[in-house]
């Protein structure tokens, strides 16, 4: 008799918990502007303007295939751009189609420096207008 | 995540070693709050080929013992050194009679690692004397260097005309060990050039050597004919080795996959890819409709996977004891959520895309 009444309470206390994790979890993705599963719904952007959501996807669609650059090659062109543009979505999505591909860690890094050294360069570039600038102001 | 599986699920005495938690699993959400249809629904909605149908039997794949030397983190079988169950000589005699009358024009014989039946040499001998088209053998290749007593499997295989289909999930160290164990990669290479020196996979040869890429991890597939591409490119190059076709098959998410997805969270989004990626062209060549799949013990199935879920075949004749090929044909197939496994993208079966 104890014993059951034992286990009630922990089944009570056990529910209890799981409903607070819930709550949890709720509350803290209410407050986030991403979830991952939103790049699940990235389809459904038709269903408000059916042709131009038709046109983008149709073009985005050819842009990947095979061409003058091999669709391996854009891949990665695409996780380093993606890193570029912070698109968490686009870091998925190409992450896991670089596995697809079979293109190693070590390839799949490399292409995010080359978007880092690009990012560091583009913001380094514009010492030199600060240079031109100090240059001109001082005596 | 890395996933370094030692043990099998039911060494492990863990949940997922029970058939009916697995079923609960691919039956529940996001399939059950019709967050994603069935593949039931999916394939009535989108082809005519519900329910589904065997067509003619080309291949009966035979699964000789799920003991393994290898304990892979993707194994839909659970094999593992810990598995006992292990095919008899009487059930090997009942399929060679089977075997000499089949229509059938290729025996598969699967396990775990099939070399480690004590009676497989037994089993090969007496099969291929009762006659058969191509007689494939899948082996994990590391069982060639594993003990003495397999070092001569290459020429065994040679003697019998031996068809073998080989794991190798990735060209680089680092992948095939995270998913296959330590050292796999290097007694993998080892034993290819060992079936090379016998002539295996050499250009032109008739000594089959066929090589399968599973994913090492949640992710589908690429392309099959880029990959056997590129791998072929750097197996030739880097360690001398030639072989014919690479299959890119597939993890189902059944056994030690389905619980590496769970336990590391990527079960649902692995399941909408899977169906994202369905591919109504797939269904009408799925492996079901031209295989038939025996169990240890001498079960009937649609496919090795169904064997694994425990799913007989739907017919009044479910074991080789009542085997009757023309009876058997006539059925449903037994189809659940992991058969969107089969149908992503060019489909997968165990001679690859089939679509
Ligand atoms: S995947 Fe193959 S080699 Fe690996 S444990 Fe399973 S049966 Fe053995
Ligand atoms: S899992 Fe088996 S039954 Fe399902 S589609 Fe694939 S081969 Fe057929």
């Amino acid at each position: 008799m104890y014993e059951n009444r034992l286990a009630v309470v922990e089944r009570f206390f056990y529910a209890l918990m799981n409903k607070l994790i819930l709550v949890t979890k709720n509350i803290i993705m209410d407050k986030t502007y991403y979830d991952p599963k939103d790049l699940r719904k990235f389809g459904k952007i038709t269903e408000w303007s059916e042709e131009l959501g038709t046109k983008f996807f149709d073009y985005y669609g050819q842009v990947f295939e095979e061409g003058e650059l091999t669709a391996r090659e854009k891949s990665l062109i695409a996780l380093a751009v993606s890193h570029a543009v912070h698109c968490p979505y686009c870091i998925d999505a190409y992450t896991g189609d670089a596995l697809k591909r079979g293109i190693t860690k070590g390839e799949m890094m490399e292409a995010v420096h080359v978007a880092g050294a690009i990012q560091a360069g583009a913001t380094l570039v514009h010492g030199v207008q600060m240079m031109n600038k100090v240059n001109k102001l001082e005596m | 995540m890395a996933v370094n599986t030692k043990t099998s699920l039911k060494k492990r005495d863990s949940d997922l070693a029970n058939i009916n938690k697995q079923m609960a699993i691919l039956n529940g959400e996001p399939f059950s709050n019709g967050e994603l249809p069935s593949f039931a629904k999916k394939i009535k909605d989108t082809t005519d080929q519900f329910p589904l149908r065997p067509k003619k039997l080309e291949i009966i794949q035979v699964n000789v013992g799920y003991m393994c030397n290898q304990v892979c983190a993707h194994c839909h079988v659970d094999a593992g050194p810990d598995r006992k169950e292990i095919m008899t000589r009487e059930t090997m005699d009942k399929i060679v009679n089977v075997i000499k009358t089949t229509g059938a024009h290729t025996l598969d014989l699967t396990g775990g690692a099939p070399e480690m039946n004590p009676d497989f040499r037994y089993f090969v001998e007496q099969a291929s004397a009762a006659g058969i088209k191509d007689f494939i053998v899948r082996s994990n290749l590391t069982i060639i260097r594993a003990n003495p007593k397999y070092h001569d499997l290459p020429d065994f295989f040679k003697k019998h005309n031996i068809h073998v289909v080989s794991s190798m999930p990735h060209w680089t160290r680092g992948k095939t060990d995270t998913q296959r164990g330590d050292g796999v990669f290097d007694k993998s290479i080892k034993a290819l050039q060992e079936l090379n020196e016998r002539g295996y996979g050499m250009p032109g040869s008739d000594l089959r050597l066929d090589l399968v890429y599973n994913p090492s991890g949640a992710y589908l597939p690429g392309d099959q004919a880029s990959m056997e591409k590129d791998m072929k490119a750097a197996l030739l190059e880097d360690f001398n080795i030639q072989f014919h076709n690479l299959f890119a098959i597939t993890n189902l998410p059944i056994a030690r996959f389905l619980d590496y997805l769970v336990a590391s969270e990527n079960y649902e989004d692995y399941m909408y890819a899977l169906v994202d990626a369905y591919n109504p062209a797939a269904v009408e060549n799925v492996m079901c409709t031209n295989t038939i799949s025996i169990s240890w013990d001498g079960w009937l199935y649609d496919c090795d996977f169904n064997q694994m879920l425990d799913l007989k075949i739907d017919n009044k004749i479910q074991h080789i004891d009542d085997y009757n090929e023309d009876l058997i044909n006539n059925r449903k197939i037994q189809i659940s959520q992991h058969c969107y496994g089969c149908t992503a993208g060019a489909g997968s079966s165990c001679q690859g895309v089939v679509a």
